[in-house]
């Protein structure tokens, strides 16, 4: 059973762990982000929706400081990643499906690697923590190349709770897994942004998931936040069953839905 | 301390991966030692068909040695900076807090500890199977291996902001540029037997003072000290310009997105 609760465990807090103002970013005459603002709570996790290429990866990799942004500002806890890159990074950790661990090294290797570049203390009882709720003790010593999908996005995943970070960017972190492992995962994850003082930025094309984890969802389309809401209701107020036929909507006729929100 | 910890990471990263494979752990070595065998049977011919008996042992084996102990430094910056590459590791790396200075500094720590397993292997077989020695060129020893060093830190780096800049397959970069310097170097032959021209870029190569240097002493005359010094600044300055330069490729690819999509090679 899904884990996101309502009540002490999830109240929000009103502090910012991310904050995005007027974020652009361009190719030459291409716009992939166009003046894209939002925040995210802490013990807050926020679904960053929208089709491929709408400008998801794109606003997750200037968050992570390996895209420049044309103009705008990011702030994590209130830091400018701009000019203080080392101090913001050191409290955001990220798992997407097209950044696998490196293959050659075990398991083990990998996080005590990451873990030195994280600074994080104790690193030791740190990996022995996260293989084990993690449930890859037994490929510690297994180089993640050989591992399956699934067994290489749990150890992703580990690596992104190194340094138990405030602010977690998952970038279809359940894409790769079956539904018994994605339904561990979300569980985790929701746990994880629950207990912690988090936020959770989550990118899903998996609608279902999304309403099951997502305190509140943001739809992008061409670079701009279309629609923002709670994923429960949002599909109502503008006129939809459901959240994926208003991504489909989001996705075949944004400008239907310009101008129309509740 | 978390910066002595980063740099450390990327120690520690490529002690894992030399120690887990072969194919990591003889390159450190074996090429170094072939080159050393055949020179040293190639200086054993010519000493054998020379009628001065000139030794040819310190001057040859000895400029052999010389060049590999560079390579085998500049080989140790690249070859660590392309587990990232052959890993596909840019992303998970560059997005952790490690600086670009960390990053340099960890990829010169690997060169040290790589390049000092070649270095007395090369040691070695030289005294040992060919009685070339090390004791003829006196304390300047030191001096030679130090410039060798610098240098070979500054090319390591160079080559890694060219693969930086224009992606996995600019890998044949690295490999042929000690060979390209080596007629410039003068690792063989007086920078007096270069042409002209040749000898104007050989004296912005710290390496050729060292030659010089080494022919010098085995000749028996005085090393220029002031030659010396030079190379050793010109060494440090082509560290920080190259340095400065892989700074430069790093935002260029920060700045268009060539660091999230590296195997597209060019962005522009």
């Amino acid at each position: 059973m899904m884990t996101k609760q309502s009540g002490p465990l999830r109240a929000p807090s009103t502090e910012k762990v991310l904050s995005l103002a007027n974020l652009c970013k361009a190719y030459g005459d291409a716009v992939a982000v166009d003046g894209v603002s939002f925040d995210v709570e802490r013990n807050e996790i926020v679904g960053l929706l929208g089709p491929n290429g709408a400008g998801k990866t794109t606003i997750i990799n200037m968050v992570l400081g390996i895209l420049e942004p044309s103009a705008g500002t990011i702030h994590i806890e209130g830091v400018d990643i701009a000019t203080h890159r080392g101090p913001a990074l050191e409290r955001t950790n990220f798992t997407a499906v097209y950044a696998p661990l490196p293959g050659n090294l075990t398991a083990y290797q990998n996080l005590r690697f990451f873990g030195l570049l994280y600074g994080v203390s104790n690193l030791s009882g740190r990996i022995d923590e996260l293989l084990r709720q993690f449930e890859i003790e037994r490929f510690r010593n297994t180089k993640c190349g050989v591992l399956s999908s699934g067994e290489q996005t749990r150890a992703s995943l580990a690596k992104a709770m190194l340094n138990q970070p405030h602010l977690l960017l998952l970038d279809e972190p359940t894409a790769s897994l079956d539904p018994a492992s994605a339904r561990d995962v979300r569980t985790k994850m929701c746990e994880f942004a629950a207990q912690e003082a988090v936020g959770v930025l989550w990118t899903s094309h998996n609608m279902v998931e999304v309403e099951k984890v997502c305190d509140r969802v943001l739809f992008l389309s061409h670079g701009k936040i279309l629609l923002e809401g709670d994923p429960k209701t949002l599909p109502r107020e503008y006129g939809k069953e459901t959240l994926e036929d208003l991504f489909i909507t989001v996705a075949r006729e944004p400008l239907t839905l310009e101008g129309n929100g509740a | 301390m978390k910066h002595l910890s980063r740099i450390a990471a990327i120690l520690l990263r490529q002690f894992y991966l030399i120690r887990g494979s072969p194919a990591r752990l003889l390159p450190l070595f074996v090429w170094a030692a072939v080159d050393i065998v055949l020179w040293g049977f190639i200086t054993r011919y010519l000493n054998a068909i020379t009628p001065s008996g000139l030794n040819f042992v310190p001057s040859l084996l000895g400029a052999v040695l010389f060049w590999d102990f560079f390579t085998r430094v500049m080989y140790g910056v690249t070859t660590t900076f392309l587990e990232d590459v052959w890993s596909r590791n840019f992303l998970n790396l560059f997005a952790t807090p490690l600086s670009i200075s960390e990053y340099l500094s960890g990829l010169v720590l690997s060169s040290i500890a790589t390049s000092s397993i070649g270095l007395v292997v090369m040691l070695v077989l030289a005294t040992v199977a060919f009685g070339l020695s090390f004791f003829v060129y006196g304390l300047m020893l030191i001096p030679f291996l130090f410039v060798l060093f610098l240098f070979g830190i500054a090319l390591g780096v160079l080559a890694c902001a060219l693969v930086l800049r224009y992606g996995p397959a600019a890998e044949w970069f690295v490999w042929p540029i000690p060979a390209v310097l080596s007629p410039f170097a003068a690792v063989f032959y007086p920078l007096s037997t270069l042409p002209k021209w040749m000898q104007c870029v050989a004296h912005l190569l710290p390496p050729s003072y060292v030659f010089e240097s080494m022919r010098s002493i085995l000749a028996g005359n005085p090393v220029s000290g002031t030659g010396l010094l030079w190379s050793g600044s010109l060494a440090l300055l082509y560290i920080l310009l190259t340095a400065w330069f892989f700074t430069r490729i790093y935002r260029h690819a920060v700045r268009t997105g060539l660091i999230a999509r590296y195997s597209a090679e060019t962005l522009s």
